[in-house]
């Protein structure tokens, strides 16, 4: 039994997503190796044959790739597909947009965003946006898979000792071109990676009230984070949104300011280890997954523990 | 140009779905159904298309029981030309939705075929992906910006890092974000034109797709409960807690 798991990259570095995703791969049990498509993406090859138990690194190097359009990627994942078991990728937006195409080339089922593996064929997932959570035996052959990040520890980014095989690609589909990319730039450490993150909501009130928020993040070295509705009123990217339909993190510590704890959001967060909540009415929601709960005036109480931090 | 766009008869969003218990399925008796969100997003950014003069006509396509009439009729209410539904009592996966409506994009052929990027009820995200790849065509996944140029469409994505921007030849499937649009409120004299526009059903098997289920439900569980902790007084309360009893910062 085998496994593919789709690396995750910017052409230079590996998505740490894709740690994640690999260390989903090994819990099935067997060998596991990655994908890496992309352009002049040479050292992300490299890379990920450090990844502690990866067998076997696939490179395919071609400007086809060098984006991860979908109308590419799949064509290449069906063309090595025949030996694997299983295919796998972060459930990312990268794995979200490529992975069905795969799973519909093959005529094969996906199994998206699974948290636990019962066996090779049966998988755990939550359904309605966290409120249930199904377990689910495939009957195809092949299984294609997201991983929810959250639910698998990184595989150690070094300590193994992968092969690298080049592998020939195709050309690409034309029907699909990259135009160009608006990424959110920062300092602060990366939304699912970090082990803190300060979130606010719609209590924030505005985007200048963010800097508040930004702060107390950047005295805890955290990234920002937030809620669905303070995206929608405009105060902060998309990127930043955490919940079921935007990002699901899993952080040591969760700081939810100025957020109610609607249900989407809570799917989004709950599994982070310790939740903080500063809220001014007491009887929101998110007091009910809280390990510590401060009811008070946010803007008050986050400059406070900003200056208390000191 | 034609627009189909494809809409699922859901839980409404204001409801939560708990399991049955016998752990065998959802518990659906009574519940409230409405049109998913993600959906009507994807009717509302054809529409604008359509008002624009950049399409003909606009068609929704919806899969299941009976009771997805009252979808269509919605979709209808907003402003939709006319429906088809594929009705059918069993089960539907992504897969088979997609080979549905590829069936119906064969006949219809639209130019351009607009969904929700996922169903707030089984959370799959794939159906869009899927079509795409019966279909051959490109994709344009968790838009939250569509404009048409010519023979092309330019789609603004939202990914992890922020918004990414490519261009699709058409024919093209486009998927809805959140924030593409918001859907209009239907007002009541079109609910009654709707009750007028055309609603053609046929089966799966009119259509000659195999809708087999490709997963089988083992079960479903509650998640665990994570149970709320103690209200601390003030902010030197609370780092305290933080420094000496959580131990994270």
């Amino acid at each position: 039994m085998t496994a593919l798991v789709l690396a995750e990259h910017n052409n230079a570095e590996l998505n740490p997503a894709t740690l994640n995703a690999v260390a989903g791969a090994q819990a099935l049990g067997g060998d596991v190796d990655v994908l890496v498509a992309g352009s002049g993406c040479a050292a992300v090859a490299e890379a990920a044959a450090q990844v502690s138990g990866v067998r076997k690194v696939l490179l395919c190097d071609s400007e086809a790739y060098g984006h991860a359009l979908a109308e590419n990627l799949a064509p290449l994942l069906v063309s090595l597909a025949e030996p694997y078991e299983h295919l796998l990728a972060a459930a990312t937006t990268t794995g979200k947009n490529v992975m069905p195409r795969v799973a519909a080339l093959l005529d094969v089922a996906q199994i998206s965003d699974i948290i636990g593996i019962e066996s090779a064929d049966t998988f755990v997932r939550p359904i309605y946006a966290g409120n249930v959570i199904a377990t689910v035996r495939s009957s195809d052959a092949k299984k294609v898979i997201t991983v929810r990040t959250t639910a698998y520890d990184a595989a150690a980014a070094t300590g193994g000792s992968g092969t690298v095989e080049t592998v020939d690609g195709s050309a690409a589909s034309g029907a699909s071109q990259f135009i160009g990319e608006e990424l959110t730039k920062s300092d602060r450490p990366e939304l699912t990676a970090a082990d803190i993150i300060v979130s606010g909501g719609r209590g924030v009130g505005s985007s200048e009230n963010f800097a508040i928020i930004e702060a107390l993040a950047d005295k805890l070295g955290a990234a920002v984070g937030a809620s669905r509705a303070a995206v929608d009123a405009g105060y902060v990217p998309n990127d930043y949104q955490v919940g079921q339909t935007g990002k699901v993190v899993a952080p040591t510590l969760y700081v939810a300011v100025g957020i109610s704890g609607a249900i989407q959001h809570l799917a989004g967060m709950k599994d982070s280890k310790v939740i903080v909540a500063i809220n001014k009415d007491e009887e929101a929601p998110i007091f009910g997954v809280a390990d510590y709960g401060l009811v008070g005036d946010l803007f008050k109480e986050v400059p406070a523990m900003t200056e208390a931090l000191d | 140009m034609k627009i189909l766009v494809a809409v699922k008869r859901a839980i409404d969003y204001n409801v939560k779905a708990r399991p049955k218990a016998d752990g065998s399925g959802v518990d659906l008796a009574n519940v409230k159904m409405s049109m998913n969100p993600f959906d009507e997003i994807a009717v509302e950014e054809a529409l604008r298309i359509q008002e624009a003069g950049h399409a003909t006509e606009t068609i929704a396509v919806s899969i299941g029981p009976k009771q997805c009439q009252e979808t269509l009729r919605t979709a209808m209410a907003m402003g939709i030309d006319r429906s088809i539904l594929i009705e059918t009592d069993e089960e539907v996966q992504p897969l088979a939705v997609a080979k549905l409506i590829k069936a119906v994009v064969d006949k219809e052929q639209p130019g351009l075929v607009f969904l929700g990027k996922q169903a707030i009820d089984d959370d799959s995200n794939q159906t869009g992906q899927m079509v795409a790849a019966l279909l051959g065509w490109p994709q344009g996944t968790f838009a939250c910006g569509v404009e048409l140029m010519g023979e092309q469409v330019q789609v603004r994505r939202e990914i992890d890092g922020g918004i990414q921007t490519i261009k699709l030849s058409l024919p093209a499937v486009v998927t809805s974000d959140l924030r593409l649009n918001e859907p209009r409120y239907v007002k009541l004299p079109n609910i009654m034109k709707a009750k007028k526009k055309p609603l053609d059903t046929v089966t799966p098997a009119d259509l000659g797709v195999d809708i087999a289920p490709r997963l089988h439900l083992v079960k479903v569980a509650e998640p665990p409960v994570r149970q709320g902790g103690v209200k601390v007084p003030d902010v030197a309360a609370l780092i305290d807690k933080l420094r000496n009893e959580a131990k994270v910062i």
